[in-house]
This record gives structure tokens, sequence and C-alpha cells, in this order.
């Protein structure tokens, strides 16, 4: 859609622009202004320069939660984004069934995140959790509070759980938008049902599965809430993961230079990506118009 | 419509999905006795015990009370700024648009760990501690961008040319916008009330960070009896369920439009 120019329509952005500004400039100078000083008290802070960054680089314990971090975030996205394909080519098109599973499959998403950590901690518990439970009767050593590959395990697992309807929901609506003409044309050239996929759905649902990637990146890149709920970060720190990190540093300790530096590090890395998203987002909307 | 394998696979991911549901729901219509005590996949003396609890304690209803409060306030601001915004991005070029729509999404990526003691501070600073304003204009963070990203999806689906046939018309922008633009997006309306409604509920860092006791939320309700008064399962698992039936509700709401949502209105 070619766009007027006109400066007016800045005033119908200015109060968006107000109300973010107030919730992110102001704290994220705060920040700054921790990052580069060592507080004692309200008259007691000296300027330390880049000090706290350096001491945040060096940190071996945050270097292994940022691994432990990436290595979560890759397996989040390699089991949900094929898994919520396979689950959207299932779905039916028409009738009740449709309503049916929408309600079904959004559950998950619309329930506290503190309660999917509380759902799965009493789920996975052996004395009172059917999912421990039955996992121990059939003879699996199973305890997430002791193992931390248990632990591991159930964190991910929970994830699934959680969030792979939205990356079924994004490839439903990219499949919805199929004229029917497509799969007629297909029927009558006798592709297969690989080639219906390869060259007529998956390139279809392109668009939606970029947003779907990049929604589960950021998200389970600061997953907080529901390790915290289910494990604590335990066993020992099998389960620690940067924002719980970053929350112990800076409520639990009150390192407040350090976890801002961390903070201002740990932003970065989520605004690059987002960068390279939304690049990649506006490119692949521009071809399509062209 | 005909069973075919495909089905299968659908049937045992939904019951994965329920599975934990049913239990969470499963405990809490149990006594503490029975939940120790045995393993019974339904309940022996089913009880409302646990929800009477609940309904009859202001400690745990006024949390409930205290979420709807100030989710409902941030619906309505997110909605109300990002409406006129989100027509401006989707209408007009002006100058630093693109910029300003990346800096809009980068605070969606903001980890709220990072903005946890900033805000802490800033809200006490202006007296907010401990209010639903507070919690509310937070939760603005994340979710006024989104408001604006979805609906910018939405309206640009929508032709210019009914724009510009209303001002012909002689249409001045306000009378066309509310009473022509948003009677047509209302679909979009809805489903953007819907997210902001959904990422406000399900969020606990922050609300818990900026409350104390006044306007103390659900989610905060809960972990705190957790820690401090044993382990009461029966009364949680209420509390869990509880927590979800709003969210049940409103689904039942916006199902048809549900995914399109999801794609940000642009499939």
């Amino acid at each position: 859609m070619n766009k007027i120019t006109n400066n007016k329509a800045w005033f119908l952005v200015l109060p968006v622009f107000f109300i973010v500004a107030i919730s992110a400039i102001i704290p994220l100078m705060t920040v700054v202004n921790y990052s580069v000083q060592d507080i004692f008290g309200p008259d007691n802070r000296f300027f330390v320069g880049t000090e706290w960054f350096k001491q945040v680089l060096d940190d071996s314990r945050l270097h292994e939660a940022l691994l432990r971090q990436i290595g979560y975030t890759f397996s989040v996205l390699l089991i949900e984004i094929p898994l919520g394909i396979c689950i959207a080519l299932t779905l039916p098109r028409k009738g009740w069934g449709v309503s049916a599973c929408m309600v079904l499959l959004a559950l998950p998403l619309l329930i506290p995140w503190n309660v999917v950590g509380t759902i799965w901690q009493i789920f996975g518990r052996a004395d009172i959790g059917l999912g421990g439970y039955v996992l121990n009767m059939l003879g699996v050593d199973y305890n997430y509070t002791q193992s931390s590959v248990d632990a591991w395990l159930t964190v991910l697992v929970m994830d699934v759980w959680h969030w792979t309807s939205l990356v079924v929901l994004l490839c439903y609506a990219g499949l919805r938008s199929i004229p029917d003409a497509y799969y007629q044309a297909a029927k009558i050239d006798g592709a297969s049902r690989w080639a219906v996929f390869r060259f007529i759905q998956l390139p279809k649902m392109q668009s939606v599965l970029v947003i779907g990637v990049l929604l589960r990146f950021m998200d389970s890149f600061m997953i907080y809430t529901e390790p915290f709920v289910l494990t604590g970060g335990g066993p020992g720190n099998a389960t620690t993961f940067l924002s719980q990190y970053l929350t112990r540093m800076a409520v639990g300790q009150f390192d407040l230079g350090p976890a801002a530096a961390f903070s201002l590090i740990y932003f970065l890395i989520i605004l690059l990506v987002c960068w390279v998203f939304y690049t990649v987002v506006m490119n692949a909307g521009q071809r399509e118009e062209h | 419509m005909k069973f075919q394998k495909r089905h299968i696979a659908l049937l045992v991911y939904i019951l994965f999905l329920l599975l934990p549901i049913y239990w969470l729901f499963n405990m809490s219509i149990k006594t503490n006795t029975e939940i120790l005590g045995s393993m019974t996949l339904f309940p022996d003396n089913p009880t409302l015990a646990n929800y009477a609890t609940i309904l009859t304690d202001p400690a745990w209803y006024s949390g409930y009370i205290n979420s709807m409060i100030y989710v409902a306030i941030n619906v309505v601001i997110s909605l109300t700024v990002a409406l006129p915004a989100a027509y401006a991005f989707s209408r007009y070029n002006f100058t630093g648009d693109k910029h300003l729509f990346f800096w809009l999404l980068t605070n969606r990526m903001a980890p709220p760990a990072v903005f946890l003691l900033p805000f802490f501070q800033l809200y006490s600073s202006v007296g907010l501690f401990d209010t639903h304003i507070a919690v509310a204009l937070a939760h603005c963070l994340f979710n006024v961008p989104l408001a604006v990203w979805i609906l910018e999806g939405f309206m640009s689906g929508i032709p210019k040319e009914i724009d510009e046939t209303a001002y012909i018309d002689g249409y001045s922008f306000p009378r066309f916008f509310t009473t022509i633009f948003i009677p047509l997006i209302r679909s979009g309306i809805g489903v953007t009330a819907f997210f902001c409604f959904m990422f406000s509920w399900v969020e606990l860092l922050l609300a818990r960070t900026l409350t104390s006791v006044n306007a103390k939320p659900i989610v905060a309700t809960m972990t705190r009896t957790v820690s401090a008064s044993g382990m009461d399962w029966g009364v949680l698992a209420a509390a869990g369920v509880l927590t979800i039936v709003p969210g049940a509700l409103v689904i039942w709401f916006v199902r048809n439009y549900i995914a399109k949502g999801f794609a940000m209105g642009r499939v």
C-alpha cells in the first residue's frame, strides 16, 4: 500500500510515545547510571567506568548460565517449531472441530506463568503427581528435585506444553490463507503429499514462521517464572537461566552495579536478534508486495 | 468428517495438553488426606471445600479482584493510545516512523528482569507503589507495542479508499475514526484486547515486585502461600483452577479470530 507522507501523523503517535518513554527510557537510564557507579548509599557513590562490565564478562557462573540459556533456547526451538507445524497440518479446516481445537490449544497460553509452574510441579512429583507416579511405576527413576537431568527435561517438557500451541496457531493462520484453488491445481498435477507441503504450504507459512521463531526465541531467552516456581533454578544450578541469575543478583544480593551492567549486555543480545528479525520480516513483506 | 490417521496425532497432543490441567482440577476437589494418601484418577469424595476456602477468605479472593482491576486498566490504556498510533503507522509516512516502530518493538523484547529494580524505584518515588495503576502502567511496557503491532496489521487490511471516500463526504477525522473506522476493525480490536488481557494476566515478575498488600495480584498470593504455610495442595490447586477460568472464558469470545490474531493480523 502506498502511504501518504504527512508529518501531522506524529500527533497520533504521541500518546504511545509518551507512555512507552516513561516506562522504558527512565528505567533504562537508571540502569545505565547504576552500571557505571559503585553505590554505598544515596550520597555515597563513585564513578567506576567499565569495571562492572569487565567483572560481569569474566564471571564464570554467568558464562555457565548463558550457555545453559542458549542450549535451552535452541532445544525449545528445535522441538516446538517442527512439532507445531505437524500439529497445524492435522487440524481440521472446517466444521465445529475448528472452534473446539482453537479453544483447547489456546488454553495453556492463558494460564498465568506461575500456575504453569505449579501445574508441572504437582504433575511431576512422584508422590502426588500423575506424571511422576506413572514414570516411576514404569521403572524410570524420575525425580526432578534431585536429578539435574530430570529437572532440565521437566522444564523443557513444560515449555513445550506451554508454548507449542503458539506455533500451531501461527502456522494454522498461514495455512488458512491458502486458496483451495492451489490444492486443486496440485491435485490435477498429481503432486505428492510432500510436494504439496514443500511447494504450497511451507512458502505460505514462511512469514508467520519467522514471527513464531522470533517470539519463541525472545520469550524463551527471558524465561523466569516457570523454572522459578518449578525448580527454583536447582538442583544446584541446573535450571538457572539468565533472568534468574539476574534477579538473584539484583534483588537477592543487591549487587546493583554488576546487575545493571549485566542487564545492559542481556538487553543488547536480544536487541541484536530483534534487529535481524525486524529486517528479515520487513524485507519479506516488501517482497510480497512487489 | 472422515476419520484419518492424522487425527490420532491431534488427539494425542490435545490429551497431552489437557492431562496436567485435569490433574490440577482433580486435586482441587480432593481433600488433602486423599491427595497425600493415595493415587486416584477420580476423587473418592469430591469436595468443594477448597474452593469455599478461597471464595470466603479475603486474603485469597482480593487477589483475584486486584488482578482483574489492573488487567482492565491496562487493556483500556493500551487500546486507547494504540488505536490512533496504529492508524498513523498503517496510513502515513512520517519522519522517523520506521525507527519509532522498531523502538516500540524493542520494548516488547526487553526482559522484564532488567526493568525490575528501576520500576520499583520509579513508582516508589512518585508514590504509586502498591497501586493498581502502577502495575497497569508497567505492563504497558510490553502491551502497548504489541497492541500497536497487531492493530497495524489489521488496519492495513482495510482499503484506503474507505478513508478517502469518507473525507470527500465531509467527515472530520475524529468522526470518521469513531463512527466508520472503529466499527470496521472491531474484530481486530477484540483480538488486541484479548492479547493485552493475556499478557497482563499471566505476568508475575513485575506485578509481584510493584505490589505488597493493597494491590497484590492472585499470582503473587499463590507463590507466597506456598513458601509460608507449608503445603496446602488442595487450596493451591483450587486457586490455580480459578486463575484458568477467566482466560478460558475470554478465549471463547475470540475463537474465530484467534489464529489471525497470533499472526499479528498479517495473514
